[in-house]
């Protein structure tokens, strides 16, 4: 655990995690999702769970920015907030 | 003080990632952004789990077996020589080298369980889509009351 690396990565979590709630586009948010979920898998590896950091890239970053990309092509596209 | 933040940085971030995932799943008005919200507020909880186990200077929790090489001739001299190794060096282990392992077991748990969520949340939103024409929660509850 190397504690400059920690806190980058954090930082940068919880900037990421502000930009996809903030933007208007859901696309952009989806895939500044992503971006988070590989930030949080970097965390992770970082910290020593391996085996937790690679689920994390290919279910949490993969799969749920396909279920989320492919929800928006079927709903809208536009927010309110 | 200083002291304390720094030391204890992962587990203010997780206090914070947790405040604006629960912030988004009250306060947004757009089904998917309180759904973003509901992701983050899940990674904040594993995020919390993993910072438990984690320790200054330990490594990854898989024992390295030095040695046993080239002898793979016969399966069960094999196995048992493994086996035999495994025990030799559960007496020596120094549990402080290795990170704990349970908790990225049951959080391993927590990320499937997670994007089965999510997977059933996408299609109750698609589900309301096609019933009342939008995803904004002002709306569709404006079209249910008329």
């Amino acid at each position: 655990m190397i504690w400059q690396f920690d806190l980058i990565i954090l930082v940068f979590l919880v900037i990421t995690s502000l930009i996809a709630l903030r933007v208007r586009d859901l696309m952009s948010a989806a895939m500044i999702l992503g971006v988070y979920s590989f930030l949080m898998c970097l965390l992770w590896a970082e910290m020593g769970a391996v085996d937790v950091a690679f689920t994390e890239a290919a279910v949490g970053a993969g799969l749920s920015t396909v279920f989320l990309v492919a929800t928006i092509l079927r709903t809208t596209r536009r927010s309110s907030d | 003080m200083l002291d304390l933040i720094i030391a204890k940085f992962n587990y203010w971030v997780y206090i914070v990632l947790m405040m604006i995932g629960l912030y988004a799943m009250i306060a947004k008005n757009n089904y998917i952004k309180k759904l973003i919200g509901m992701t983050i507020f899940q990674t904040a909880i594993m995020l919390f789990y993993v910072s438990i186990g984690a320790k200054q200077g330990a490594t990854i929790p898989i024992i390295d077996h030095h040695g046993d090489g080239g002898d793979h001739g016969e399966a069960a001299e094999a196995v048992g020589h493994a086996v035999e190794t495994a025990a030799h060096a559960a007496g020596s282990l120094d549990p402080d080298a290795y990170v704990n392992p349970l908790p990225h077991v049951l959080m391993l748990t927590a990320i499937v369980v997670g994007v089965a969520t999510l997977g059933v949340a996408m299609a109750v939103v698609q589900k309301i889509h096609d019933q009342y024409g939008s995803i904004e929660e002002d709306e569709v509850l404006k079209r249910i009351k008329l």
